[in-house]
C-alpha cells in the first residue's frame, strides 16, 4: 500500500509513564467488613432501623425505663376500651389493662422468639449447607433431600401442627423451637450455593495444596467467605419470625394466653374491632415497627455485603 | 425435557413421603393416647372417637401405622375431621372457592410486581425506585392477619366500599377484599424479586449487544430484559405458595371466606386437631404439587434446562 | 464524498464516569481518524479507555457514562448529538459492533435464529418472514457456520465459544455496515480458532469495503491485523501510525515499553537471534527476548544435573461424565502420558482448551486423583504416598495459580495469607514466621507495609506476587504455575516472568509451567511438551521444538502466534 500514515507521538511530558504496577495504598487497611461498614454508614436507612431496633431491644430488656405502669395489675374492666387517660397515654384494652404498658411489656416475647428462633435456625442452616456444599455426594444427596422435605412444609403450618401438639407447653422455647426448626432449610439452600461457588475458588484449592486438611480448610476458608449472605438472611428471618409468633399467637396456638404478647393482644382486640380500632392498631404498630427495623436492617446489610456488588 | 419432567417427579417422591411422615411423627410418635390428646380438655364424640382409632390403625405398629395411613391418601381418603364428616367431602366443597380467591390474588399480585419491578429496575436508585422498597418493606413487615384488620376495618367498616365479611356468596367481586389483601401479603418479595433480577440483567453483556445491533428499548425490555428477569421470580413462586397458603388461611378466616382455608383457620382457633392434622397433611401434598408444576415452568421458561 | 475523506473522525473526545468518588473522566480528549475500508487497531492495557473509545462512539456507553466533550463526526455527522431514536438507526445499519466475551453476549434464553433475525428486522434488510429466514441462514453461512438451517433453532449454550462469536460476527455485519466496531473479538477463544476467526471477518470485511475499528490488547495481534496503530494509555493516545514502523521503530517511552513486553513479538525475536546467532539489542527494563536470553545462558553456564525431579511415566485420567440423569460415560482427559522434569528446568505444558494440561497439573499437586500410570517426586511415587509423606511434598511442591482474584482468601491479610503454609506446617515461633513473611515480601519486590493489608486493595499483578510469595514460603524445589500470568496485563506479565526466572537462579527452583500462550513459553520454558486431547503432540527443548517442529499441530499452533507472520527488522 502506498498511502501514507502520518506517525503521531504525543509530547512524553504530557502523557508521562508511570511505574509499572506500583503499590498504591489507602490510609487504612481495607478488610471487607471496613468495606461494608464504610458503605453501610453512608445510608440514612442504616441508622434508622439501627436506632428502633436498639430501642426495641433496650425494652425488651428493661420495660420500666419506658412505662411505669402495670400491664396486669390494676386491669378493671371499668376502663374496658376507654380512650387515653392520665398515665394511660394509648387508653385501655378490651379488659381494662393499659395499652402502652402492654406494647412495652410485649417487646421482650416478641424479640426472644425472634432471636432465639433465628439462631436456631440459622445455626441448623449452616451446619446442614456447609456439609453438604462442601462434602457434596452422598453426603449432599442425604442432606440436601432431608431440606427438601423441611423445605416443602410452610414453617407456619409446621408450626402450627407442633403447637397443637405442643398445646401444654406453650412457652417462648417451644414456639422458638417451631419456628426455628422448619425455618433452617432455607439458611441451608442459600449457604449451600454459596459454598459451592466458594470452594471452587482458588484460595480454597491452594489451602488443600499447602497441606490443609479438607476440615479445617472448610472451617477456615470456605465458610467465613460463604457466611455474608446467611448474615443477610439472618436479620431478614428475624423479622420473620416475629412476624411468624404473633400469627401463630393469633391463631390461638402461640403464646399462652395469660402471657404478654403483641400477637395474643391483637388476637383478642379483633372481637371489638368495629367499637375500638386503636386496640388492636397500637399493638400491630409496634409489631410492624420492630419487624420493619429488622428488614430494612437486612436491607442495608444486603448491599453492603452481597458478593455479587462486590467487584474485584 | 421428557427425562427432566421424570427426574422432577422422581424427585418429589422422597419429598412427599418426607413430609408426611414427618408430619404424622409430630403427631403420633408421642406418648400417651394420640387420639384422646387431639381433644384436649374437650370431650370427644364416642363415634368420632372410634372412627379416628380406625383411620390412625394406633393397634399396629407406628410404621404400619403411618404405611395405612398413605394408603388411604392415595385412595383419595383423607380421613375425618373432629365433627365426623369426611375430610375428602369438605374438600370438594371448598376448595373451589380458594382456588378463586388465590387464582385472583395471583393474578394480581403478579401483574403489580411484575410491572413495579421492572420499572423499579430500570429506574434504580431514582425517586420511583426508593418510593417503592419503602412501601415494599412496610408490606413485608405488616402481619397478614394486620392486612385484613386493616382492610377491614378502613375499607369495609368506615368506608364501606365492600363488605367486611363475604360469607355465602362467592362471587368475584365480593371476594375482590380478601383478594387483594393476599395480593398484598404476596407482593413485597416478587416485587423485590423482580426488581433485583432485573437490574442484574439489566448489566449483562448481551443487552448491550442488542443495543449494539440497533434495537430500540421499546424492542430490548421486553424481549431481552424482561424475559430473563422472570425466571427467578417464577422459581421463586414456589415459596410464595407456602406464603400463600398460610395467607389464605387466614385471611378466609377473617373475612370468613367459605373456603380451605377458613376451614382450617375455624379448626386451629377452637382446637379441632383431628381436621388441623388432616388440612395441614392435605395441603402440605399440594403444595409439594405445586413445586413440581413451578419447576416444568421454569423448564419452559429457561432452554438451558429444557436441552440438557 | 471522496476517497480521501474520513469515514469516522474523532475529535477531542473526552468521556467521564460518575462514580461514588465524584465524576472521574477516563478518556481525556481523544482524536483519530478511520477512512473507508481501512482497518484500524487500539491498542493499550486495561484501563486504557480503548473499549471506552468503542463504546462511546454509538453510545454503548453504561448508565454513568457520559461523553462530556468533542465530536465523533460519521461521514460528517456528529453522533454525538444524535437523540435516542437515530442514533439506534446508525447501530447495526451504519455501525455494526462485535462484543468482547462470546459466552455473555449472547441472550441465553433465545435461540439463535431468534436472535439473528431481530437483527435483520431492526435493521431493515428484510421483512417477509421467508426473506428474513433466507437472510439468517446467509449470516450464519457467510461467518462460517455449517448446516445453518439446523442451527438457527439451537440455543447459544449449544454452541462452543468459537461458533458463538461467529454468530456475533455474523450479526454484526449482517447489515452490511460501512464500519465494524470489534471490541477484543478474539481473546476468550483459543488461539488456532482465533486465527481462523478473524481470517473469515478480515475476507467478509475485505469483501464489502468495511472499515474495522480493531480494539484489542495484544500488539502482535493489532500490527498483523491492521494497517494502523493507536496506542493508548490512560486515557490518553501516545503514538499513532503505520503498524510495522510503530512496532519497528516505536518512539514514545510506553509504546517502547509495550513492544519490549509483548511476548509473541519476544518470541519472534528470539526465533530469529537464535537463526542468526546474534544476540538482540536491548530493548529497555523489560525486555523479554534479553531476559530469556540471559536466564539461557546463566543455567547453561551452571551444568545443572539432569537428573528428574518429576517423572511422569503414563499418566492416565479419566472422569465419569453424567450423560443425561440416568447414565454415565468415561471421559479420558488424560491419556497416557509421560515426560520427565529435570531439576532447576522449566518444563512448559502447552495446549488448547480441554488438552488436559491442568489436570495434569492437579494431579501433581495431589488434588486430583491418578487414574493410572504414575508421577514420581524426586523418586516418590505420588500414587502410594501416606498422609505425612503428602505432607512433606506439600512442603517441596507448591502451586501458583491463574485467576490473581480468586487465588487470595479475601477475609485474610496478606501476611495471614503468605504465613499460611508456615503455619499449616508448624514452621518456627510466631514471630519467626511473621519474620520470614516480611523476607518474602522483599522477595517478591512489593513494600513489607503490606503485612496488615486486604487483598482487595492490590492489582492483579500485585496479588499474583503475593501467590508467588506464598508458594515460596516453604522454601520448596519445585513450583507448578497453572497459567500463572495469562490473566495479566503485557506490562505486568514482563514484569512477573522476570520475577519468576530471577527467582529461579536465585533459589535453583524447578518450574512446572502450565500455560495456552506458546509465544510465553518461548521466553521461559527450557523444554516443552505439547499436548492436544489429553495426549502428547510433540515434546523436546524449546528452540527445537519452536525451530523445527515435527509435527502438523505444533505447527499450526506456532502459525497462530498473534504477530508470527509480521517481519520485524533483527
Amino acid at each position: 500500500m502506498s498511502k501514507q500514515i502520518p506517525h503521531f507521538v504525543a509530547p512524553v511530558d504530557s502523557t508521562p509513564v508511570a511505574e509499572v504496577d506500583s503499590v498504591k495504598l489507602g490510609d487504612k487497611p481495607g478488610s471487607l467488613w471496613r468495606d461494608a461498614w464504610r458503605s453501610m454508614r453512608r445510608r440514612p436507612l442504616f441508622y434508622a432501623s439501627a436506632v428502633i431496633a436498639l430501642v426495641f431491644i433496650v425494652m425488651a430488656v428493661f420495660p420500666t425505663l419506658f412505662t411505669q405502669v402495670s400491664p396486669t395489675q390494676g386491669c378493671s374492666l371499668q376502663y374496658s376500651n376507654a380512650g387515653p387517660q392520665g398515665d394511660h397515654i394509648l387508653g385501655f384494652t378490651r379488659q381494662g389493662c393499659d395499652i402502652w404498658a402492654r406494647i412495652v411489656w410485649g417487646a421482650q416475647t416478641s424479640l426472644a422468639v425472634g432471636i432465639i428462633s433465628t439462631v436456631l435456625g440459622s445455626f441448623l442452616g449452616v451446619l446442614f449447607g456447609i456439609f453438604a456444599g462442601f462434602y457434596g455426594g452422598w453426603i449432599d444427596s442425604v442432606l440436601s433431600r432431608v431440606g427438601d422435605i423441611f423445605f416443602s412444609i410452610p414453617y407456619i403450618l409446621a408450626a402450627v401442627v407442633v403447637m397443637s401438639v405442643l398445646s401444654e407447653h406453650r412457652n417462648v422455647w417451644t414456639i422458638s423451637l417451631a419456628i426455628g426448626g422448619f425455618a433452617w432449610a432455607s439458611v441451608a439452600r442459600i449457604l449451600r450455593s454459596e459454598v459451592l461457588r466458594v470452594k471452587n475458588q482458588d484460595y480454597v484449592m491452594a489451602a488443600i495444596a499447602l497441606g490443609r486438611s479438607r476440615f479445617t480448610t472448610m472451617m477456615s476458608h470456605v465458610l467465613p467467605n460463604s457466611l455474608m449472605p446467611v448474615i443477610v438472611v439472618t436479620t431478614l428471618n428475624l423479622g420473620l419470625a416475629m412476624v411468624g409468633e404473633a400469627t401463630l399467637s393469633f391463631l390461638g396456638v402461640g403464646m399462652d394466653a395469660s402471657v404478654m404478647s403483641w400477637g395474643n393482644d391483637i388476637s383478642d382486640a379483633q372481637t371489638t374491632l368495629r367499637t375500638a380500632p386503636m386496640a388492636l392498631i397500637y399493638p400491630s404498630i409496634a409489631l410492624t415497627v420492630a419487624v420493619l427495623a429488622f428488614i430494612m436492617l437486612g436491607e442495608v446489610l444486603r448491599d453492603a455485603l452481597d458478593p455479587k456488588a462486590r467487584t474485584r | 425435557m421428557l427425562r427432566y419432567i421424570l427426574l422432577r417427579i422422581l424427585q418429589a417422591v422422597p419429598v412427599f413421603f418426607g413430609t408426611t411422615f414427618l408430619i404424622y411423627f409430630m403427631v403420633f410418635a408421642m406418648p400417651g393416647d394420640p387420639i384422646l390428646a387431639m381433644f384436649g380438655d374437650k370431650t370427644p364424640n364416642p363415634a368420632v372417637l372410634e372412627a379416628l382409632r380406625a383411620q390412625y390403625n394406633l393397634d399396629k405398629p407406628f410404621i404400619v401405622q403411618y404405611l395405612l395411613y398413605i394408603g388411604d391418601i392415595f385412595q383419595g381418603n383423607f380421613g375425618i375431621s373432629y365433627s365426623g364428616r369426611e375430610v375428602s367431602e369438605i374438600l370438594v366443597r371448598t376448595f373451589p372457592v380458594t382456588l378463586k380467591l388465590a387464582v385472583m390474588a395471583v393474578v394480581l399480585e403478579l401483574i403489580l410486581s411484575i410491572s413495579i419491578g421492572l420499572f423499579s429496575g430500570i429506574r434504580k436508585g431514582k425517586f420511583f425506585d426508593n418510593a417503592m422498597l419503602i412501601i415494599s418493606l412496610v408490606l413485608m413487615s405488616l402481619p397478614i392477619f394486620v392486612i385484613a384488620f386493616l382492610a377491614q376495618f378502613f375499607v369495609a367498616i368506615q368506608w364501606g366500599w365492600a363488605s367486611p365479611t363475604v360469607g355465602g356468596n362467592t362471587a368475584w367481586w365480593n371476594m375482590l377484599l380478601p383478594a387483594i389483601v393476599l395480593a398484598l401479603s404476596l407482593y413485597a418479595t416478587s416485587m423485590r424479586l423482580m426488581r433485583g433480577s432485573t437490574v442484574e440483567t439489566l448489566g449483562n453483556d448481551f443487552v448491550r449487544t442488542a443495543y449494539s445491533k440497533g434495537l430500540g428499548r421499546r424492542r430490548v425490555i421486553p424481549v431481552h430484559v424482561l424475559r430473563n428477569s422472570l425466571i427467578p421470580v417464577v422459581t421463586n413462586s414456589a415459596t410464595n405458595f407456602g406464603i400463600l397458603i398460610v395467607g389464605a388461611t387466614v385471611t378466609e378466616g377473617i373475612f370468613n371466606v367459605p373456603g380451605v382455608g377458613n376451614t382450617l383457620f375455624q379448626a386451629i382457633v377452637r382446637g379441632e386437631r383431628p381436621t388441623v392434622v388432616s388440612f395441614v397433611t392435605v395441603l402440605v401434598i399440594f403444595y409439594v404439587f405445586l413445586n413440581i408444576l413451578v419447576d416444568l415452568l421454569y423448564a419452559v421458561l429457561d432452554p438451558r434446562i429444557r436441552y440438557v | 464524498m471522496t476517497a480521501s475523506e474520513p469515514l469516522l473522525s474523532i475529535r477531542d473526545l473526552t468521556i467521564g464516569f460518575s462514580t461514588q468518588n465524584g465524576f472521574a473522566e477516563a478518556l481525556h480528549g481523544v482524536s483519530f481518524d478511520v477512512m473507508p475500508g481501512e482497518t484500524v487497531a487500539i491498542v493499550g492495557e486495561s484501563g486504557s479507555g480503548k473499549s471506552t473509545t468503542a463504546h462511546g462512539i454509538i453510545n454503548l456507553l453504561p448508565e454513568n457514562g457520559k461523553v462530556t466533550g468533542g465530536e465523533v463526526l460519521f461521514e460528517g455527522c456528529d453522533l454525538v448529538k444524535l437523540s435516542r431514536n437515530e442514533i439506534e438507526s446508525v447501530r447495526g445499519r451504519e455501525i455494526g459492533f462485535v462484543p468482547q466475551d462470546p459466552m455473555s453476549n449472547l441472550n441465553p434464553v433465545w435461540s439463535i435464529g431468534f436472535q439473528v433475525k431481530e437483527t435483520i428486522r431492526a435493521n431493515g434488510i428484510a421483512t417477509s418472514k421467508r426473506d428474513v429466514e433466507k437472510h439468517a441462514i446467509d449470516v450464519l453461512k457467510q461467518a462460517g457456520l455449517d448446516d445453518a438451517e439446523r442451527r438457527l433453532g439451537q440455543f447459544p449454550h449449544q454452541f462452543s465459544g468459537g461458533m458463538r462469536q461467529r454468530v456475533l460476527i455474523g450479526m454484526g455485519l449482517s447489515a452490511t455496515p460501512k464500519l465494524l466496531i470489534a471490541d477484543e473479538p478474539t481473546s476468550a477463544l483459543d488461539v488456532t480458532v482465533q486465527r481462523v476467526i478473524l481470517d473469515n471477518l478480515a475476507e467478509l470485511t475485505m469483501l464489502n469495503n468495511t472499515a474495522v475499528l480493531f480494539i484489542t490488547h495484544d500488539l502482535g495481534l493489532a500490527a498483523e491485523r491492521a494497517e494502523k496503530l493507536i496506542v493508548m494509555y490512560k486515557g490518553n493516545i501516545v503514538e499513532a501510525g503505520d503498524s510495522r514502523e510503530i512496532l519497528q521503530n516505536p518512539q514514545h517511552p510506553y509504546t517502547r515499553r509495550l513492544v519490549a513486553a509483548a511476548p509473541s513479538l519476544a518470541s519472534q525475536r528470539i526465533q530469529a537471534a537464535v537463526e542468526h546467532k546474534t544476540v538482540d539489542e536491548p530493548g529497555g527494563e523489560f525486555d523479554l527476548a534479553l531476559a530469556a536470553e540471559e536466564r539461557v545462558h546463566e543455567i547453561d553456564a551452571e551444568k545443572h544435573d539432569s537428573t528428574p525431579v518429576i517423572e511422569v511415566t503414563n499418566l492416565t485420567k479419566t472422569f465419569k461424565i453424567r450423560r443425561g440423569n440416568f447414565r454415565s460415560e468415561n471421559f479420558t482427559a488424560v491419556n497416557n502420558v509421560s515426560f520427565s522434569v529435570a531439576k532447576g528446568t522449566t518444563t512448559a505444558l502447552v495446549g488448547e482448551s480441554g488438552s488436559g494440561k491442568s489436570t495434569i497439573a492437579k494431579m501433581a499437586l495431589g488434588l486430583e486423583s491418578i487414574t493410572s500410570g504414575s508421577i514420581s517426586i524426586e523418586g516418590a511415587d505420588l500414587a502410594s504416598m501416606k498422609r505425612s509423606g503428602l505432607m512433606t511434598l506439600r512442603r517441596r511442591m507448591q502451586p501458583v495459580f491463574q485467576d490473581p482474584y480468586g487465588s487470595l482468601d479475601p477475609m485474610r491479610n496478606i501476611g495471614d495469607i503468605i504465613g499460611e503454609p508456615l503455619r499449616v506446617h508448624k514452621f518456627g515461633t510466631a514471630s519467626e514466621r511473621s519474620q520470614r513473611v516480611r523476607e518474602l515480601l522483599d522477595q517478591v519486590a512489593l513494600p513489607q507495609e503490606l503485612f496488615n493489608r486486604y487483598p482487595n486493595e492490590l492489582s492483579g499483578g500485585q496479588r499474583q506476587r503475593i501467590a508467588i510469595a506464598r508458594a515460596l514460603a516453604l522454601k520448596p524445589d519445585i513450583v507448578v504455575l497453572d497459567e500463572a500470568v495469562s490473566a495479566l496485563d503485557v506490562l505486568v506479565q514482563a514484569q512477573i516472568l522476570q520475577l519468576l526466572a530471577e527467582l529461579q537462579s536465585e533459589l535453583g527452583l524447578t518450574y512446572l509451567f502450565i500455560t495456552h500462550d506458546l509465544a510465553v513459553v518461548r521466553v521461559i520454558a527450557d523444554n516443552v511438551v505439547v499436548m492436544q486431547k489429553g495426549e502428547i503432540v510433540e515434546t523436546g527443548p524449546t528452540d527445537e521444538v519452536f525451530g523445527n517442529p515435527r509435527e502438523a499441530y505444533t505447527q499450526n499452533l506456532l502459525d497462530a502466534i498473534p504477530g508470527a507472520n509480521i517481519e520485524l527488522a533483527v
